[in-house]
């Protein structure tokens, strides 16, 4: 039923999207830990760019990375001074891009779980000795696990679903920067509709899955 | 209250209804390689005729997509000769309306002045990280870079360097941002007002690919509208002819 390519393509964009979310759950989790603990005045200026793809067009998101991703960019230079090359049209191009993409997706829903777990647990733990890394792995881990696995859900579907941005900075090259959303674009372009109907017709169904498993565990849970 | 108004709602109904006597609307379906001229024959038309063209740019593939599905494009210009066909072929078009109104010419860009030689020799050494193309499976200028490569017998070599813009415009962001050294990409892009634009230039020699044609076709909507009809007689006249061959396109 698919051909060779959108093998390819499928492939690609679960390895995409496997990688950014572990990658943001790595990184988001301080991230969020300090917006919901920081008395700084700075939390509102992070948070804001944190949130920032949840209003720009990718387009926008993905014009402005090729830029600064670019060999003139500043990030361009940076990477080709340590070596590395330049990243648009190339995976890790894709998962940094993806990673700032999702970010919202990842960060607020924990930001939120460790609002909700609040400071009392901490200060509990506090007064028994533990110290904040134990505090941490062993109280606030546990009380915020459906906050975890909320981000890691959209956190991963947003990334299977993502398109201008990867359009924009991936160069749709087969089995590296071609993704299930460019190839089904390719699909319509070409007029192939029956290709694109078995891929988009998939991620129609994936994507419903997955959210209809995320409000359905919510609802569970908050009825316990 | 009510008698007060009606005088002054049946005047504006009268100036609206005379405005739209007098001068037509067309909605026209317009290839995006092809945005910048055809604003300007929009603005032209409008001043020596009237009519007011409403344009609406896209890639080709999609445009087609839309009119199949009910859009009310009443004249549609392809960046190919082979979607206008297909829709005259599958009764979408006012039969006979086809023609072509330009035709592309494919170059060889680099941002960088002096890196791309005047008879692309550059190809041929190979210094380079990244050749942008269009997705040739789509894009009629995709199509002849192909065919220009395989000609040159450097299709193979180069293949692994391609990097694939879904559309000219994209493909062009690739090598203006530096991020492809060179690419293929149309005439019209790097050209206004008849002058090219900075980088360096290879124009393919029109031997080595098919003739991009790019058709234009009054669509199932625009029969019998006068709007639609006088846009395209426009389109073939002198004054759209200047801007389109200043915008590196052929005829």
């Amino acid at each position: 039923m698919l051909s060779d390519a959108n093998v390819a393509a499928v492939w690609l964009t679960l390895k995409l999207a496997t990688i950014t979310t572990v990658i943001l759950l790595i990184v988001g989790t301080p991230l969020a830990w300090w917006l919901a603990r920081t008395p700084s005045k700075w939390k509102g200026v992070v948070g804001a760019v944190v949130a920032l793809p949840l209003v720009l067009p990718p387009t926008v998101l993905g014009f402005y990375l090729l830029i600064t991703l670019g060999p003139h960019g500043p990030i361009g230079q940076l990477t080709q001074f340590l070596g590395w090359g330049v990243l648009p049209f190339t995976f890790a191009g894709l998962v940094v891009a993806s990673v700032f993409y999702s970010m919202p997706f990842v960060v607020q829903p924990l930001q939120q779980a460790f609002e909700a777990v609040g400071a009392r647990p901490l200060e509990v733990a506090a007064t028994l000795r533990a110290s904040p890394w134990d505090a941490f792995f062993t109280v606030v881990l546990p009380l915020a696990k459906p906050g975890f696995i909320t981000a890691a859900i959209l956190g991963f579907a947003h990334t299977v679903g993502e398109f201008g941005v990867v359009l924009m900075i991936g160069g749709n090259i087969p089995e590296r920067t071609r993704v299930v959303s460019v190839q089904i674009y390719d699909h319509v372009e070409a007029l192939e509709y029956a290709e694109a109907h078995v891929l988009a017709g998939g991620m129609l169904l994936f994507s419903f899955l997955v959210l209809l498993a995320l409000y359905s565990r919510k609802r569970t849970s908050a009825w316990k | 209250m009510k008698s007060r108004f009606t005088p002054l709602l049946a005047g504006l109904v009268f100036a609206v209804s005379s405005l739209t006597v007098q001068a037509g609307e067309v909605q026209v379906a317009v290839a995006a390689n092809f945005t910048a001229p055809m604003r300007k024959i929009a603005a032209a038309f409008e001043k020596d005729t009237g009519h007011k063209a409403l344009l609406a740019f896209g890639a080709t593939g999609k445009l087609y997509a839309q009119i199949k599905n009910g859009a009310p494009f009443q004249v549609f210009l392809a960046a190919d000769d082979k979607t206008p066909a297909k829709l005259e072929a599958e009764g979408d078009t006012v039969p006979g309306s086809r023609f072509t109104y330009a035709i592309g010419t494919l170059v060889l860009w680099s941002a960088q002045p002096g890196y791309v030689d005047q008879q692309g020799e550059v190809l041929k050494k190979g210094q380079f990280k990244h050749l942008a193309v269009t997705n040739p499976k789509t894009a009629p200028y995709g199509a002849a870079a192909v065919a220009t490569l395989t000609k040159l017998g450097l299709f193979d070599g180069l293949q692994s360097t391609f990097v694939t813009g879904e559309n000219v415009s994209q493909t062009y962001q690739f090598i203006v941002t530096g991020n492809a050294e060179l690419g293929f990409i149309a005439l019209s892009q790097v050209m206004t007002d008849g002058q090219l634009s900075g980088g360096s230039t290879w124009i393919v020699p029109a031997d080595l690919h098919e003739p991009i044609r790019q058709d234009a076709v009054v669509l199932a909507n625009g029969k019998d509208q006068p709007a639609a009809q006088a846009l395209v007689e426009y389109l073939k006249g002198e004054k759209a002819e200047a801007i389109i061959r200043s915008h590196g396109y052929d005829l």
